[in-house]
């Protein structure tokens, strides 16, 4: 087991390295939740009234209830930022090296999932810390309690991330996902506005955010930052991380890239 | 029992051929140059070797574990440098050492001992803590060559390796890894430059993916020069040196 465990630790060391060496990356990762936070929510707080919903037992005003959204955020662009990594690696050459170590392929894949994983919840933690200077603060067991769900959510978007990567044959298509992937999974959840807000304006948009996973993962998150469970989902992630791994499993061969490259 | 061993091995990209019933059998302590004009399947075959690709039909072994039933354990016994680089230059030179350590399962002293003795092989301790890209283009080589034997593999794969090197470097590299072949190694170099083979040298020539020769340099070159077989038997203009 400790070759396993070896090369898992330095797989994620590299991932963090590379994360906090990419400045500009690191401070992107960063900004881009809190200027929703102090920009976003700030105009939208008078626009939107929040009633009483669970989890939350009293009101609330809109920056509290975007955070758990905004945490699925990153993590939902970190999920896609690690697969970027992935096509990139196989460009560059650096994905020969991982693939001819004498370690089973899965692991190794699944090892580069936990990688971005772990840089995903630093995010969140450093969000959520700075986020803590500016007043908003949750339970103090609701910091605990949220770690669980953020590496099943992370994994989740992290095996979506390399679903899609497997489909993805350069660089350079990587915009389309931004716009096809990224944007509709977010805008169309949970994180900005609840469900019954959404359904208000159109009932058919609040059943496509309800099947939509990355619901779900906000919802599980917002649940456990306010100390309670939501079973149902757990299961939807648990689900589709289930889903989008096999997938990414048969779709996956990390060596596609250099097959085209010998073809041609 | 040789220590690489490749048994009619056929490999195809849709339609077209790349590796036509190739086999042959090296043993270690050798140096043998894989000589091919571009695109005669060289790297094809080293994918196959480091199992990037799996060969659909033939058998490879590599210190005696067959490929596709034991590849954990064959791939241990390999260490290769591929033509691209694969150096994360935003890593230390011992980072660099480190990491690829980790992905072989070496931890703690062993792999310590071992990226000590890389270092010392590459007299670069006291630049170990230098990023890889401040590193010239013959010592990042030299340093994926020493990363290659973190793990005291049997067999050592090149694939091109001299690539963008200046005469000098090339010479010095060439010869490094001739000395490797000496203290035990076997070293199985591929390229399509002529002058990096010595006479003692083992030599498997691949043309259009079928082997045309595999032989002593020296018997292979006859009375002439190994470069005017080669170009005899491939029907090409060689580059002696780029």
């Amino acid at each position: 087991m400790k070759p396993y465990l070896v090369s898992l630790r330095a797989i994620t060391l590299r991932e963090a390295m590379r994360f906090v060496n990419q400045r500009s990356r690191f401070l992107a990762a960063l900004v881009r939740p809190l200027v929703w936070l102090m920009v976003f929510a700030a105009g939208f707080r008078a626009a939107l009234g929040l009633s009483i919903i669970p989890p939350y037992q009293t009101y609330i005003t809109y920056e509290v209830y975007i955070v758990p959204g905004l945490c699925g955020m990153i993590q939902l662009f970190n999920g896609m930022q690690s697969s970027l990594s992935l096509v990139y690696d196989r460009e560059m050459g650096s994905m020969r090296l991982l693939l001819t170590s004498p370690l089973p392929r899965w692991w190794l894949l699944f090892s580069k999932l936990m990688a971005g994983v772990a840089v995903s919840i630093l995010q969140v933690y450093a969000f959520l810390a700075i986020a803590a200077m500016f007043g908003i603060t949750l339970p103090a067991m609701g910091y605990v309690y949220v770690f669980p769900t953020l590496i099943l959510s992370g994994l989740m978007l992290g095996a979506l991330g390399l679903l899609i990567s497997s489909t993805i044959q350069q660089l350079e298509n990587f915009a389309g996902v931004m716009n096809f992937v990224i944007f509709p999974m977010f805008f169309m959840s949970s994180a900005l506005y609840p469900l019954w807000k959404m359904a208000e304006s159109s009932p058919l948009l609040r059943d496509i955010c309800a099947l939509n996973p990355f619901t779900h993962a906000v919802e599980l998150i917002r649940f456990a930052m306010y100390e309670q469970f939501n079973g149902t989902a757990l299961l939807w992630v648990i689900l589709a991380f289930i889903i989008f791994l096999c997938g990414s499993l048969v779709g996956y061969d990390p060596a596609a890239g250099l097959r085209r490259s010998q073809r041609s | 029992m040789s220590t690489l061993s490749v048994q009619n091995v056929t490999y195809r990209y849709g339609a077209k051929t790349a590796l036509d019933d190739v086999s042959f059998e090296l043993e270690k302590g050798r140096f043998c140059a894989l000589l091919g004009p571009n695109g005669a399947g060289k790297s094809t075959l080293f994918s196959l070797l480091t199992r990037l690709f799996v060969a659909k039909q033939g058998t490879i072994s590599v210190a005696g574990h067959d490929l596709a039933r034991e590849p954990r354990a064959a791939l241990a016994k390999i260490g290769v440098v591929f033509q691209q680089q694969t150096l994360d230059l935003d890593m230390s030179v011992v980072q660099n050492l480190r990491y690829f350590a980790a992905l072989q399962g070496l931890s703690g002293r062993a792999a310590q001992r071992n990226i000590d003795a890389a270092l010392d092989r590459l007299s670069m301790r006291e630049r170990a803590k230098e990023k890889a890209r401040s590193l010239n283009g013959g010592h990042r080589r030299r340093m994926e060559i020493a990363r290659a034997l973190i793990h005291e593999p049997e067999v050592l794969l090149l694939d091109e390796a001299t690539v963008g090197l200046d005469t000098a470097t090339r010479q010095a590299i060439t010869q490094h890894v001739h000395d490797l072949a000496d203290d035990g190694l076997l070293v199985f170099w591929a390229t399509h430059l002529v002058d990096e083979i010595q006479d003692n040298d083992d030599v498997v020539v691949l043309h259009k993916g079928r082997i045309l020769a595999h032989d002593n340099a020296r018997k292979i070159a006859r009375d002439g020069t190994l470069i005017d077989a080669f170009m005899h038997m491939t029907d090409t203009t060689p580059e002696p040196s780029l």
